[in-house]
């Protein structure tokens, strides 16, 4: 078996502080088993390269990323990659977390027969809206067939898993600057209070700095 | 069972026991109260045991461990019963109830708020009622609870360091003429006290507090009173029952075990403390040819006059970084706008309270159902954002209120509760003021953009079999006490018989304290 997982970086020791959680969250999210296409056991795959702008791009030896597909098909996966983009647009935001809606949907896709078939004429609707593939189609345009689709029950199965998929992974953890469980230990000797715009509050509204003892 | 903490097993025929249905802040401090004094008690929780060990940091998962998911259903005008059909309440169903999820607040409710309908009068559409209780009453409850809870700024505690969020709130509130705005009266150790460390600044109070900072029964109450030797606690232990004797009196509760086998505890006592939707439903479930309309329901108030609190949330962004995560998750109080002032336009007040949601959680919570660049942008800017919720008193009524539904059944067969919940005008009115106030606060200390955020699933319920001097308006006496049933107490906030502004924990606690020292002085006497 050609398997292979994308590793992590572990050289990239240059950058320090934020790195380790960053490091963390590429090494959660990216280990994708990557394959040849043949080799592949499930229906589909998705696939992406990390853009160089990235911030995880330093992260991971290998830009490519793979998510395999057991219930959807590689170009249903790619529409509904594209239609997640436009429900919830984030420029800078890279495909590969988007790609983790997508295999959310998928594992729906493939315990459900009903959400299965849900996707697929929704996926098939949208290339009969796009001409034929509608993940080619100007964004211009995708807005405003997602806009047409809003509140349809296909609609609603992509959005409701979205908005948990999408921001609930270590890779959108470090997008959007949300410490997730690097604070897990507590941030009281960490910036609970590092805030410097504005002037510190009364002491007598505040209080100090417990010791351990 | 894998960690059983329990000394003592009582047989389930023995009738000399107190059974306590709930193990939260009502129930579990109850139980210890109780243990403390030589009773024996048996705690029936429905949650399994999940200990600090086992909390996480990641909201969705941590949502499924400790949440009460079990189905209910909703109805009425409130948004909630749109966005969240099957999730009317945000409470849990574990091992320390909702005092594993609670933020910490510990405010006294003020004195004329027990005299709700004395201070605000006749208000339309509103089933008011002054409380069968003083605030000078309840006083020395209050310091009782306030010392065992290690509530800051009481009995010497300082308070908690501000954290980011704080700053914040706290430049505004300065800026805007507020006099009282700090880091609040927290049941959160602000030094190490209790056996349990001082709080770390997690932000993941919501989630469980891993350190046992935050108190919580938990790791205080439950283990206490295990280990008098009183009371035994069993878990996954679902009540479907109450049954009463020939004389209508309580004398056995029926329950699944955690095998789901049916078991039954005869009882001297029998105290409910599942919350104010299940404690409702429960009474309600437990009907007889007695007690035709649910057990001590001859007034017709067990599930009426539930209140949430009027909530909201008021979202800010700023050119600079908050990380508003960072720390505790309700970091500082306003407390200016707790207070009676009719010229604002509605009855009662509210405090605004600092509250920070993880990332997943403020998606699912900052516009329910949004989407588009719009709201995209909103989680772009995440990290340079400030949080604060509202919580203000709202008007019982009559209508609002927690019934069976027949069309519907739970995993046990049981008819689910339906929750139904419309906004009274003075809600809507103080809401209006709150986020007004809100938006203001953080306006004077530079946001550039202002989010005001819908209520989330209530935390705060209450009301349901509340507390009345009269039989006929309400449910229980002032000692939770039902007037029907004099063996059956009721233990939780579904006494409250007004919602007050104040977070309800600590009152929970104080008639749970006070409750204790009632039912053990009147089986000294054989009263009950």
């Amino acid at each position: 078996m050609n398997t292979r997982v994308i590793p992590v970086a572990s050289a990239h020791t240059e950058h320090t502080g934020h790195t380790a959680h960053a490091e963390h969250a590429v090494s959660v999210a990216l280990k994708i088993p990557l394959t040849r296409r043949e080799l592949l056991k499930g229906t589909g795959v998705i696939t992406g390269t990390l853009a160089f702008s990235s911030i995880f791009a330093g992260l991971a030896p290998s830009r490519v990323w793979a998510v395999e597909l057991q219930g959807l098909n590689s170009h249903q996966g790619e529409v509904i990659l594209a239609f997640t983009r436009q429900i919830y647009p984030h420029p800078t935001l890279d495909d590969a977390v988007y790609a983790l809606v997508v295999k959310d949907l998928d594992a729906k896709a493939s315990k459900d027969p009903a959400v299965q078939q849900q996707l697929a004429s929704g996926v098939q609707q949208l290339d009969a809206l796009g001409g034929s593939n509608w993940a080619k189609r100007n964004p211009t345009a995708q807005a405003r067939d997602v806009e047409s689709l809003a509140g349809t029950p296909f609609f609603s199965t992509v959005r409701s898993t979205a908005v948990v998929s999408l921001y609930s992974n270590t890779l959108a953890y470090t997008h959007f600057g949300y410490g997730a469980s690097e604070g897990d230990a507590g941030y009281l000797y960490k910036g609970f209070n590092s805030l410097s715009w504005l002037p510190d509050p009364p002491a007598s509204d505040s209080g100090p700095i417990p010791s351990d003892s | 069972m894998a960690q059983d903490n329990n000394k003592v097993r009582f047989s389930h025929n023995d009738e000399r026991i107190v059974v306590i249905i709930g193990s939260g802040a009502g129930g579990g401090t109850l139980a210890n109260e109780l243990a403390q004094k030589g009773v024996n008690v048996v705690v029936l929780e429905a949650g399994a045991l999940h200990t600090q060990g086992d909390f996480v940091t990641d909201e969705w998962g941590s949502f499924q461990m400790l949440s009460w998911l079990d189905k209910r259903t909703t109805s009425g005008t409130w948004r909630v019963a749109r966005d969240f059909p099957n999730l009317p309440a945000w409470i849990c169903k574990t091992v320390g109830g909702t005092t594993t999820h609670w933020a910490g607040a510990s405010l006294r409710i003020r004195p004329y708020e027990f005299k709700a309908k004395t201070t605000y009068g006749d208000i339309k559409g509103a089933s008011l009622l002054d409380w069968p209780l003083t605030r000078e009453e309840l006083d020395p409850y209050y310091d009782r609870a306030e010392k065992k809870m290690g509530v800051t700024r009481t009995n010497g505690l300082p308070g908690l360091p501000g954290n980011n969020n704080f700053k914040v709130m706290s430049t505004g509130a300065m800026k805007v003429g507020y006099k009282e705005c700090n880091t609040g009266h927290m049941a959160i150790n602000s030094i190490v006290r209790d056996d349990r460390s001082h709080c770390f600044q997690r932000g993941f109070c919501f989630q469980g507090c891993r350190t046992g900072a935050k108190w919580s029964t938990l790791y205080t109450e439950l283990p206490r009173a295990q280990a008098t030797g009183h009371m035994e606690l069993r878990t996954q232990a679902h009540v479907v029952r109450i049954e009463h004797d020939a004389r209508g009196k309580a004398k056995e509760v029926v329950y699944y075990d955690s095998d789901g086998k049916l078991q039954r505890q005869k009882a001297r006592i029998v105290a409910v403390a599942g919350n104010s939707i299940e404690t409702p439903r429960l009474l309600l479930n437990s009907h007889s040819g007695r007690f035709a309309d649910g057990l001590a329901n001859s007034s017709g108030q067990v599930g009426r006059n539930y209140m949430r609190h009027t909530t909201g949330s008021v979202y800010a962004v700023f050119d600079e970084k908050v990380d508003m995560f960072k720390g505790t998750t309700m970091a500082g109080i306003i407390e200016d706008e707790a207070v009676f002032d009719p010229k604002r336009g509605f009855a009662g007040g509210y405090h605004m309270e600092t509250i920070s949601l993880g990332l997943p959680f403020y998606a699912a919570f900052l516009d329910p159902g949004a989407w588009g660049p719009k709201f995209t942008q909103a989680m772009d800017e995440y990290a340079y954002t400030a949080g604060m919720w509202i919580v203000g008193e709202d008007m019982p009524r009559a209508t609002n209120r927690i019934t069976l539904n027949g069309d519907v059944k739970d995993q046990y067969g049981q008819p689910v509760a339906n929750v139904h919940f419309d906004d009274h005008p003075n809600d809507e009115a103080m809401r209006e003021h709150a986020f007004t106030q809100g938006s203001a606060v953080y306006a004077a200390a530079g946001a550039k953009k202002l989010y005001r955020v819908p209520p989330y699933p209530s935390t705060h319920n209450l009301g349901t079999t509340r507390m009345s001097s009269r039989p006929e308006d309400g449910v229980c006496n002032s000692y939770g006490q039902t007037h029907d049933v004099p063996n059956l107490f009721v233990s939780d906030g579904s006494q409250f018989t007004t919602g007050a502004a104040e977070n309800p924990t600590l009152t929970i606690v104080t008639l749970a304290i006070r409750q204790a020292d009632y039912i053990t002085g009147q089986m000294s006497k054989r009263s009950i």
